[in-house]
């Protein structure tokens, strides 16, 4: 029992990391209506700028956030400009191409880089733990964690308490009609996939710390990170939280339970749920994204 | 429009040529050539499989390598269970990769064709990573991430071996071809297109959607399954990552896409192109690495210069210029 409870805690401490990852997935979703396939390279590119800055400079991987996240936003709103908006026709079917192509250029650059060794955030604080009743909590777990609660935070806030944030939300609802009020929209897409890169490279921190990687670890990463948008609705930002915390409960509860090598097979069994009972996901589609 | 008399041979015509020109291959090419052409031509039938779901209905799969895994599965297990020695054996027992993943494509069709668009994208992605895990879980089945191995054909020497798999995917891509032209030509494949322009107006119109999403969904698994099943007594060993890889579901579709999608030779024209050019610079590349970034780079021209492709490219031009005359 001890370990069902350990393993729930868990599952919601990493749970706010996909909750985060997935955010900015659902997100891009929202805005632009293509599903960045590429989201999983990602944060695995983002895992590998921290890895980098940790090696070279010995830059703590959450302090080097402050350079990673600005970095990946200027990099998201680049490619939304070099790849995706030139896609005039048949967009939604060409962008999924388009990322799933650019997550594989990624993922040979990373490999052609840092080679196909599988690397970890080694940070000294990445084997404590704290005792909490009984169980024992590593505090990496909690501090990516409280990462993730503060960045969704700050965005919640830019959605909900700022012009733009109204702007992108207007986009999202119906994109014709925000740009017959005079919305913006190109320039809203470009910087909602940069607010998506930003989320990649904080989730890509935490995601390297707890978890070793390599540049073909986005392939698993980002049939979770799918599954956690359905399950959710996509284009729902509160669906991509709810969502994210319940699958890995299930998952990390399935790993102590049955075994380990079926866990990654609870997203599927879940998704398969969703789709015959809910196909448009806990949180609906676009009308209700995030509320 | 009306094609011009002469036009009207066009089609036919640089069919048969090229029927003759891929028959004629193995027997005056070498060996490697031979090589090239097996996965040539297993692009070709894959492309086209896919095609016949992607590019009529407009329903974009990337986990036909799915099913591709499951007809190499399906053949090598049933080979083993029957202890079917190497030869000619083996190819027998196509079809029957090809019912088991018809079979199996029923229920993956049912559920992945609740959704649309995106979210369908997005199903056919994970049920291609659920194939993989149970590929590697099922140890007892498949071997696991040991593999599963294929009876090799002994009495064939090195010379002539690459020859029966030649023309093995040679018919399955002919058999394809003609699948996606009896399709195109036939009322499903008009329900099909009308699916792909707008699916509640057909609907509305008396078109079975469901049905015929459903029987094209199959149709190509099907083809796929049949293909991947002679991939695997070809390549004698398949592991769970290998077999069931997204390159390979991502290929054929930007093999497509190259062609044209919904056109008949778009897909044929596509591989042609593409899978030598892939082959070539997988062995320029030598590292793995190096040729994703160049197959990366490949796949974003194509994309960004070519959405349409080829085929409705050249059509567009050439009708151009009829009504300009």
């Amino acid at each position: 029992m001890d370990l069902v409870l350990e393993a729930a805690v868990l599952g919601v401490l990493t749970g706010g990391v996909y909750a985060l990852m997935a955010s900015g997935l659902t997100l891009i979703f929202g805005v632009m209506r293509i599903i960045n396939v590429g989201q999983g390279a990602l944060v695995v590119l983002g895992a590998y700028l921290s890895f980098a800055l940790f090696r070279t400079w010995h830059i703590d991987p959450f302090l080097g956030l402050v350079v990673t996240m600005p970095v990946m936003f200027l990099l998201g709103v680049a490619l939304e400009a070099v790849f995706i908006r030139p896609l005039r026709t048949d967009r939604e079917a060409l962008s999924v191409l388009v990322t799933y192509a650019l997550a594989l250029g990624i993922e040979g650059l990373l490999g052609l880089v840092f080679t196909t060794n599988f690397q970890q955030l080694s940070v000294w604080y990445r084997t404590a733990s704290f005792p909490v009743g009984g169980l024992r909590i590593a505090d990496v777990y909690v501090y990516g964690f409280l990462l993730c609660v503060a960045i969704l935070g700050a965005l919640a806030l830019l959605l909900y308490r700022t012009t733009f944030g109204a702007a992108i939300r207007a986009t999202m609802l119906n994109r014709t009609a925000a740009q017959l009020i005079g919305i913006d929209v190109e320039r809203v897409s470009a910087l909602a996939f940069g607010i998506g890169m930003a989320t990649a490279a904080a989730g890509g921190v935490v995601f390297g710390i707890t978890t070793a990687f390599n540049p073909g670890s986005h392939y698993d990463l980002i049939s979770r990170l799918l599954t956690i948008i359905v399950l959710g609705g996509l284009g729902s930002l509160r669906g991509a939280i709810v969502a994210g915390l319940l699958m890995l409960v299930v998952e990390d509860v399935t790993s102590v339970l049955v075994t380990p090598t079926w866990a990654t097979f609870t997203f599927f069994v879940v998704l398969v749920l969703v789709l015959l009972t809910r196909p448009q996901g806990l949180y609906g589609l676009r009308a209700r994204a995030g509320t | 429009m009306r094609p011009r008399p002469g036009a009207r041979w066009l089609g036919p015509g640089a069919a048969t040529v090229l029927a003759l020109a891929a028959l004629a291959v193995p027997l005056v090419a070498d060996t490697s050539t031979v090589n090239v052409g097996v996965f040539t031509l297993m692009y070709v039938g894959l492309a086209t499989a896919w095609n016949v779901m992607g590019g009529y209905t407009g329903y974009i799969s990337l986990g036909h390598a799915g099913f591709f895994g499951i007809g190499a599965y399906t053949l090598g297990l049933f080979v083993n269970h029957l202890g079917v020695p190497g030869g000619y054996g083996p190819f027998l027992a196509v079809p029957i990769a090809g019912l088991v993943t018809a079979a199996l494509a029923v229920p993956v069709g049912w559920i992945a064709l609740r959704t649309r668009a995106a979210t369908f994208v997005i199903v056919t992605i994970a049920f291609m990573f659920m194939l993989q895990i149970l590929a590697t879980n099922l140890r007892g089945l498949t071997g696991g991430s040991q593999g599963l191995g294929f009876p090799t054909p002994q009495d064939w020497s090195p010379d002539f071996v690459d020859v029966p798999f030649y023309y093995a995917m040679l018919a399955l891509a002919a058999v394809g071809i003609a699948a996606s032209w009896w399709i195109r030509h036939s009322k499903l494949g008009l329900g099909l297109l009308a699916i792909r322009d707008d699916e509640d107006r057909a609907l509305s119109l008396g078109v079975p959607t469901w049905a015929f999403k459903m029987t094209a969904f199959v149709v190509s698994a099907a083809l796929v399954g049949m293909i991947g099943g002679v991939y695997g007594y070809y390549v004698t060993y398949v592991y769970p990552q290998f077999v069931v890889d997204p390159l390979v579901g991502l290929s054929m579709v930007l093999m497509a896409f190259l062609g044209g999608t919904g056109t008949i030779a778009g897909p044929v024209l596509g591989a042609l192109l593409l899978e030598p050019t892939q082959l070539e610079l997988a062995y320029f590349a030598g590292s793995a690495r190096l040729y994703l970034v160049l197959y990366a780079a490949v796949f974003l021209a194509v994309i960004l210069f070519l959405p349409r492709g080829v085929i409705p490219s050249i059509a567009e031009r050439l009708e151009a210029r009829r009504s300009a005359a």
